[in-house]
């Protein structure tokens, strides 16, 4: 904030240019750093109690540790620290464009409904068997979460085209698409045997234990397109933020841009959701703390959003695990708790301001 | 070079405009736009700009506008709306920048931020470069406005009533400045609300009601009350001085039927 109200000059050469963009670019640097730091000690805490000292020794040499340890390690923290660094780095991805293209403060996946819906059709995968796509196992959970995603995205989109649909109608349109398909989880509930219903609480409440190879694979493949994606089209996306009659006259094509993002979205939310089950306000929290440390230019705002979403994962991963001893809480309840005295915070704060 | 002149000919969106020409804003001239609330000021520089889906015959010099890419009709044509504010937290800079990126993709040139530089320092707002655009006032979002038109050098600005929103000294300064860019060649054609200040800038006159042109022609032609006082269905006193004409809206000619 201090640094915006300081009149500097612009940038007169393009090697101030530069200077200028290193100084931003110093945010994504320490967010790595964060995501490194909070990474590690989701690693070190766990069940097992290992000292700290052999758990980096075993990270460090796997061969000369003790066989549980390194099992303990490499099969099951490593792998569940990864999911968490990646799916919150997808949700916040999928938050921060949602944000920008429907100029929406209070977008992210959870709030209007995208999650929900793909974490019914995940389930319904999972639990009923039933793909809607041509795909077997976790590849067709993650289409089924795809095409009930998009179906909220579409139906988001249609609704913010109307004339009149302020910000607030949209998120209570899809807290309405929440509870829509969380009934339909709880029909799921009643007709699934004792075995399916295990599964169907881990959708309900968000979990990282499950981590596979195919899992961190798809999201994290869906995820590097998405930010490749989105660098490609940064202007274009930053120019949305100044309006869309502002950005059409640029010659943007806001109304098809808007639909094909809002599809890359909900892809990305799609895989997440059917490899962690439904977990709120990453995606919500992590771009807000981006654009307050960088701004709106995508460049910056994107990866740093990633990098934020990816720790904050990491971070409530590891009070999950260090909340209540020898309980490992599910980390959407963690998320939830953290994130919504946020969301009433920005509704508050949007109310004012309009 | 020869300076391409906007010639409009026919300009049609369904219930709204029925505009058919020729009329036209030559190059190197402010043209306004002129008309009561609704009259479809907007409806046609939208539809100009390719912003709004239209029937339209126009021309700028020998290129057929609707016959044009959309990338080259965005390069050639820049459309500036009605004040809009956004929340955005983009610098001053960025955000006349990304206007001009968004013509020409890539990375960041040397000769992209002379551009920028060049667009700021022409509306003042050097010192305010660095500034969110959620902190400026309605004035100098304006200003933030042109620059961005201007930064993209097209060759004909078509703006929405530039003015509504500024006191009187920042409306002085954006005609002022639309003047300059129309000294360089520019086509100018431009919505005002205030009969004052097109008087005081604009050569050329289009008068607009109810969709449709009720006259157009050289700007001493137009503001004369035979034509105002049934456009906007006012009682007008005009004056000519050494100052050059003013208007004084006097009383409403006849009221409206009401419901």
């Amino acid at each position: 904030m201090t640094a915006d109200a300081a009149p500097l000059a612009p940038p007169a050469t393009l090697a101030d240019f530069r200077r200028h963009e290193r100084r931003r670019r110093r945010w994504l640097w320490a967010g790595g750093a964060v995501l490194l730091l909070a990474g590690l000690a989701d690693l070190l805490v766990g069940p097992g109690h290992y000292a700290y000292r052999e758990v980096l020794l075993a990270l460090w040499r796997p061969a000369e540790a003790d066989p549980v340890l390194r099992i303990t390690l490499w099969q099951i923290r490593l792998p569940t620290v990864l999911l968490a660094a990646l799916s919150g780095a997808g949700l916040a991805v999928a938050g921060a464009q949602m944000q920008t293209v429907l100029d929406n403060p209070l977008a992210d996946p959870f709030t209007l409904g995208l999650a929900s819906a793909a974490s019914f059709g995940a389930a319904l995968a999972v639990v009923g068997g039933i793909a809607l796509l041509p795909l077997e196992g976790a590849l067709g959970a993650a289409g089924n979460a795809f095409v009930f995603s998009l179906l909220a995205a579409l139906m988001v989109q249609l609704l913010g085209q109307r004339r009149g649909t302020s910000l607030e109608v949209l998120v209570l349109l899809g807290i309405a698409t929440m509870f829509t398909f969380n009934a339909l989880l709880g029909l799921l509930q009643y007709v699934a045997s004792p075995d399916a219903l295990q599964q169907l609480v881990f959708w309900t409440l968000g979990s990282l234990s499950r981590a596979t190879p195919l899992k961190l694979a798809m999201i994290a493949l869906v995820l590097v397109a998405c930010l490749a994606v989105s660098q490609r089209l940064g202007w274009q996306l930053s120019a949305l933020r100044l309006g869309d009659t502002q950005a059409r006259a640029m010659g943007v094509r806001a109304a098809r841009l808007r639909l094909g993002m809002l599809a890359a979205m909900a892809l990305l939310t799609a895989v997440v959701v059917a490899a962690v089950g439904t977990i709120g306000f990453v995606g919500l929290v992590a771009p807000h703390m981006a654009r307050l440390l960088v701004g709106d230019a995508q460049r910056h705002f994107l990866p740093l959003s990633a990098l934020l979403g990816a720790s904050l994962m990491c971070l409530a991963d590891l009070v999950s695990k260090s909340a209540l001893p020898g309980v490992v809480l599910p980390v959407g309840i963690i998320t939830a708790l953290t994130g919504l005295p946020i969301f009433f915070l920005l509704i508050l704060r949007h109310r004012r301001l309009s | 070079m020869t300076l391409p002149t906007l010639v409009v000919n026919q300009a049609h969106v369904k219930h709204r405009l029925a505009v058919d020409g020729p009329l036209r804003a030559p190059a190197g001239s402010i043209t306004a736009l002129l008309g009561p609330n609704g009259a479809g000021k907007s409806t046609l520089l939208k539809a100009l700009a390719g912003i709004e889906g239209a029937a339209l015959d126009a021309r700028l010099g020998d290129r057929q506008l609707a016959g044009l890419p959309a990338l080259e009709r965005h390069r050639v044509m820049h459309y500036l709306p009605q004040l809009g504010r956004g929340g955005a937290r983009l610098s001053v800079h960025e955000a006349v920048l990304l206007s001009l990126k968004t013509l020409s993709p890539g990375r960041v040139s040397a000769q992209d931020l002379a551009r920028v530089r060049e667009a700021l320092a022409s509306l003042h707002l050097l010192p305010l470069a660095q500034h969110s655009l959620d902190r400026l006032s309605g004035g100098q979002y304006q200003r933030v406005a042109i620059a961005q038109a201007m930064v993209r050098r097209p060759e004909a600005l078509l703006l929405d009533e530039p003015t509504s929103a500024l006191d009187l000294h920042q409306q002085l300064r954006v005609l002022e400045w639309l003047r300059r860019e129309a000294d360089q060649g520019r086509t100018v054609l431009v919505a005002l609300h205030d009969l004052n200040l097109a008087a005081r800038f604009a050569d050329h006159c289009w008068l607009l009601k109810q969709g449709r042109c009720l006259h157009a022609g050289p700007a001493r032609e137009c503001l004369v009350r035979e034509h105002l006082e049934p456009l906007f269905e006012i009682h007008l006193n005009v004056q000519q001085d050494a100052g050059g004409t003013t208007f004084q809206p006097l009383a409403v000619r006849q009221v409206a039927p009401r419901e």
